[in-house]
């Protein structure tokens, strides 16, 4: 049976195709928008730029000139691997005692891990700054880490779960027949087949505790900048151009990471 | 998981399960112990704050929640907030659906492409977005430069500052939250269902009402949640683009506890937003669940 061409396929066709259209050009279009203008000669945001040039990225990687901006990237960093390590190692155990289980307090606690997903964390930032300065402690970078960890265990948690169901509880139960111990077990067998799974979350964590806005705008002060609230405060008062070359140094190097991340991720799976 | 224990014999899968599994649940004790010091216990916090009468944190009360349910300007606030949430979770739905479907459809040398194309919000930082849409929504922007060019306005439209901008550029900010729970539902779907509504003579929107959306709803409303909560607390997004003239949720709760140092009142504010999300999350997560149970049976 042929399936006739109606009118109504070909309406089909133009509504998702046009809607998909404006979908990919909303994606495409922002990022390459910062990316010329980063590169603008002008000091206005007009676009296209009147003229190319490199002066925001010299005045950027200027030492004197642009010193608060390096020490936020400084620990926005420090802040991002130490959150990310701290993450992946809660969540990777976590995830082992979740996993597969329909117990209620394995349910709840999957609850509670995943919230910051959902909730405003804007509200946790502030709890948390209220919680740190009743306890008596100033503002610093060691709080600013336990301020991430919360918001972006999730991610670890969620695809080191994803990839667990798909890890045969059999091998497990052979590794331990044949003699290993639950340690060794989870070291040569569990550990290889999840690691793409840990490694995608943890980099997931870590651009999400670098772009970090709800937690640190409360937790931030002069002493421990991050760059977002940097480059927010940045646009805030005077539409500062440097703002477009720091985005075109992010977005560098965030395209390098990916693909970074695509060998060693890739990389692993072949050799599991 | 719930497929391998259906499939196998179930004693077998319980007798499996007894000894290393017992001790594997010790493993969630560090992060529930985190969880318990540095997430819950700060909420708690919050909520104990919430409940003081003055701002020199006197006496214990729900004055604050009165005070903030007398002032019309407050509703406005949050209905606002909401609002946003909302229009933003209509615009990223509408064009997300469908970019989805294209994405299924696409031949699969295409899709990788694609996959880096939608992630791509991601791993550009909230900042850099912002940033790009104030280049694109402003008075000499792209936006209005296309417009004028095509003829389609004379003067500059003003977009920056306006609630229309702030949901179109919050739509691509949280397009990704949007689709990749969608899409991750999208293929698990079996293709021979389209060919057979397609066989059995449905036309090609009757099989996406009818077939492909429904079985589609639990990534759907994952998707929803995900930008509704995002959009929401969107901090710089709304104060950039949204500009002065919108006062949202998370700029007043900032406002109030770091100018004005009424902590009382900016932990009010942030259970009121806090139990409102929630309220939504919990609504559309039993409709997710009864859709899925739906969709199963």
């Amino acid at each position: 049976m042929a399936r006739r061409s109606t009118g109504g396929d070909i309406s089909y066709r133009l509504v998702l195709g046009a809607l998909a259209g404006v979908a990919l050009l909303i994606l495409v279009v922002p990022v390459l928008v910062v990316l010329i203008t980063s590169f603008t000669d002008s000091r206005s945001l007009r676009f296209p730029p009147p003229a190319l040039s490199l002066r925001w990225y010299r005045s950027l990687f200027d030492p004197v000139q642009s010193a608060q901006i390096h020490t936020a990237v400084w620990n926005s960093l420090v802040i991002a691997f130490s959150a990310t390590a701290i993450a992946v190692t809660l969540g990777t155990a976590a995830a082992l005692g979740i996993a597969g289980r329909r117990a209620w307090w394995a349910q709840t606690l999957d609850g509670l891990f995943m919230s910051p997903l959902v909730l405003p964390t804007l509200a946790f930032g502030l709890a948390a700054l209220m919680f740190f300065s009743t306890l008596g402690f100033p503002l610093s970078i060691p709080l600013m880490i336990l301020g991430h960890v919360a918001v972006i265990v999730p991610f670890v948690l969620r695809t080191t779960i994803a990839s667990l169901s798909q890890l045969d509880r059999g091998l497990l139960d052979t590794s331990a027949s044949l003699g290993a111990g639950a340690f060794y077990t989870f070291r040569r067998v569990t550990l290889p087949i999840i690691r793409p799974g840990i490694l995608a979350g943890a980099f997931i964590a870590f651009m999400a505790s670098l772009d970090n806005v709800s937690v640190s705008l409360f937790l931030a002060g002069p002493e421990n900048d991050v760059l977002p609230i940097r480059m927010w405060s940045m646009l805030e008062s005077t539409l500062d151009v440097r703002t477009a070359a720091v985005s075109g140094v992010l977005i560098f190097s965030t395209a390098l990471l990916v693909v970074v991340m695509d060998r060693i991720v890739g990389l692993t799976r072949r050799i599991s | 998981m719930d497929r391998a224990v259906q499939q196998g014999d179930p004693a077998i899968a319980e007798r499996r399960a007894v000894a290393p599994r017992e001790r594997e649940g010790l493993l969630t004790l560090p992060l529930a112990l985190f969880f318990l010091l540095f997430f819950l216990a700060p909420l708690g916090l919050l909520a104990g704050i919430s409940l003081r009468v003055t701002p020199q944190f006197a006496g214990w009360g729900p004055q604050q929640y009165a005070k903030f349910a007398g002032d019309a300007f407050n509703w406005s606030v949050l209905g606002q907030t909401l609002l946003l949430g909302v229009k933003t979770v209509v615009v990223t739905a509408c064009i997300g659906v469908p970019l989805g479907l294209l994405f299924m459809e696409a031949p699969r040398r295409l899709q990788p492409a694609l996959l880096f194309i939608i992630v791509l919000p991601l791993l550009t930082s909230v900042v850099v977005r912002t940033f790009a849409w104030i280049v694109i929504l402003g008075r000499e922007g792209l936006l209005n430069n296309v417009l004028m060019g095509l003829g389609v306005v004379t003067t500059p439209i003003r977009l920056l500052g306006t609630e229309l901008g702030l949901v179109i550029a919050l739509s691509q900010i949280e397009m990704p939250l949007m689709l990749l729970p969608l899409i991750s539902v999208m293929s698990r779907l079996d293709p021979n269902l389209k060919d057979a509504s397609a066989a059995l003579g449905a036309g090609r929107w009757r099989t996406l009402f009818r077939v492909t959306l429904p079985l589609s709803l639990p990534g759907l409303v994952a998707g929803c949640l995900l930008v509704f909560a995002s959009s929401v607390t969107a901090f710089v997004s709304q104060t950039i683009i949204g500009g002065g003239r919108m006062v949202l949720m998370p700029f007043y709760i900032w406002q109030q506890a770091t100018t004005l140092f009424n902590w009382p009142f900016a932990a009010t504010l942030s259970m009121v937003l806090l139990v409102s999300v929630l309220a939504v999350v919990t609504t559309l997560n039993a409709l997710g669940r009864r859709t899925r149970a739906l969709a199963a049976g």
